[in-house]
């Protein structure tokens, strides 16, 4: 497995495809998603797993999303996410309001190459009177005369999976530790892209300990090198989020011309990206 | 020794959990945003009740080890016994709306989305919903949007509905076979018309309501000790507002 950079990674994002992403809390490509403003993405449909925050704020900020769908878009203690907001207020992107199982079945149907997976729940919800995707069935199985409406949510195949992981081995696994959601994206997407902190020589699958966090190397289709990829949020146990910058940010994105400030200070020039 | 107003939430929540009338709660599930039903439930549990509390975000030992879906899937099996719900409005029937107002999907407020409440308020056998800012903004007659459902029609698979709403200025009671909210108790310097002009919606009260009860000196003792110590990692902001405490990150 040889590394590409991470700017060749955001080019191989085409334009339009569904991107899946995990919460800020989990191992959010951040280093990708600061590559792909560069880039210049355009029309990206992001999915957050099953909510997201600082990536897909950045994202829509800077022009590259068409559609978002997700159980929540939040910087968490920072606030709500300012320029997703703003978007979607002034209709300049699709939302596709879900719930946060809702996503996580979708994905689990992926996952076992099925149509569609029933989920409980959500029947009475206004999420579901704007998902014409999502189909209300009686449970086949339900007991003679008994009535039982149940979910059913269509698979989500996504073309793309991104996260950060702590470590891919010279074989292309990659360690993600307990942050299982990405297991399940990579498993559902078509292509499944990983920055990480740094290589390892050797196998981990053949390491009793590290095996259970790995996601093997036939989901994996590229590794890109991203120190502190996940900056500004936390990496696992190694460091926490970076409440300040997170609160820097929800203060300058809270304006257009504020926004363009933070891509020029941390996006786009800044000496803090040399490394990316 | 002054009463901090969270720490008479986080009791006034602990005695609801231990309300012998709700169904048993073996097992709590606490979100990211919920630092005083976090407190609330370690509390039940310093006070020597058998609780199980999965903190969500827990930066270090976190129960859960198949990712975020797990917490769903221990509630889809009816494994998680309490739950704890808010929501940007909050209506007379409990429905909860977390997207926002005006025109779908948030086009006069966007809030940031249902996250799992949709589903967590069908399949926990009890809910405490819990809001501090108590207005007739965020408490109205009607929510714009409904995230998750205050009660469900017959045959609609559900486990239970919200036990009571907790606000910076009183208790409500809910009462899902009438769909309504009683008063249950006001927090010091509130009275039933003061709880009427903040509040949006119709409720039920008797003429006289009961103040919501002081925490004991032995439950000020465990949250600013033992409870403090345990939510520090996990709520920083929280314990060093509320209790003075810093975490050494």
């Amino acid at each position: 497995m040889t590394p590409i950079p991470l700017e060749a990674m955001a080019a191989s994002v085409p334009d339009g495809a569904m991107l899946a992403l995990p919460p800020d809390y989990s191992l959010p490509p951040c280093a990708l998603a600061r590559a792909l403003v560069r880039r210049g993405a355009r029309n990206l449909r992001v999915l957050g797993v099953p909510i997201t925050g600082y990536v897909t704020d950045l994202l829509v900020g800077a022009g590259c999303v068409a559609e978002v769908e997700s159980s929540a878009v939040t910087l968490g203690e920072a606030g709500f996410a300012p320029r997703f907001t703003a978007a979607v207020r002034a209709g300049q992107i699709r939302m596709r309001d879900a719930t946060c199982p809702a996503i996580h079945t979708a994905l689990q149907a992926a996952e076992k190459g099925v149509p569609f997976m029933p989920l409980r729940g959500v029947i009475g919800s206004d999420i579901l009177a704007h998902r014409p995707d999502w189909k209300v069935a009686p449970n086949p199985f339900a007991a003679a005369g008994e009535e039982d409406p149940i979910l059913l949510v269509p698979a989500i195949r996504p073309d793309i999976a991104a996260f950060h992981a702590v470590m891919a081995d010279a074989h292309g696994n990659v360690w993600v530790g307990r942050r299982r959601e990405v297991a399940t994206i990579a498993h559902a997407a078509h292509r499944t892209l990983v920055t990480v902190e740094h290589v390892v020589p050797g196998n981990m699958l053949e390491d009793e300990r590290l095996a259970p966090g790995c996601i093997s190397a036939t989901y994996v289709e590229a590794v890109a090198v991203a120190a502190r990829g996940t900056w500004p949020s936390g990496l696992l146990d190694e460091h926490a989020a970076d409440a300040a910058h997170l609160a820097e940010y929800a203060r300058l994105a809270k304006t257009e011309e504020g926004f363009r400030q933070y891509l020029d200070r941390h996006v786009l020039t800044a000496p803090a990206q040399a490394a990316e | 020794m002054t009463i901090r107003p969270e720490e008479r939430l986080a009791a006034a929540v602990a005695r609801l959990i231990l309300d012998p009338a709700a169904p048993a709660a073996r097992h709590a599930a606490v979100g990211n945003a919920s630092a005083i039903p976090a407190a609330a439930c370690l509390l039940v549990r310093a006070l020597g009740h058998p609780l199980r509390v999965s903190l969500l975000t827990r930066p270090r030992g976190n129960a859960f080890t198949e990712g975020s879906r797990e917490l769903f899937d221990l509630a889809g099996q009816g494994r998680v016994d309490l739950f704890f719900l808010g929501g940007g409005q909050i209506d007379g029937q409990a429905n909860l709306n977390l997207l926002g107002t005006g025109a779908w999907p948030g086009v006069e407020t966007r809030f940031p989305g249902s996250f799992g409440s949709a589903f967590m308020y069908f399949m926990t056998p009890r809910t405490i919903l819990f809001r501090e800012e108590h207005s007739p903004r965020v408490l109205v007659q009607r929510v714009d949007m409904v995230s998750a459902p205050g009660v469900s029609p017959p045959g609609v698979f559900r486990r239970g509905t919200a036990q009571a709403l907790v606000t910076g200025r009183c208790v409500f009671r809910f009462h899902p076979d009438r769909a309504r909210f009683a008063l249950e108790s006001v927090h010091p310097g509130e009275s039933v018309a003061t709880i009427r002009a903040a509040t949006g919606f119709d409720f039920d009260a008797a003429e006289a309501v009961p103040e919501t009860p002081d925490p004991t000196e032995a439950e000020l003792a465990l949250l600013r000790g033992p409870v403090c110590d345990e939510m520090l990692e996990t709520y920083p902001e929280f314990c060093a507002r509320v209790f003075g405490r810093k975490h050494a990150a």
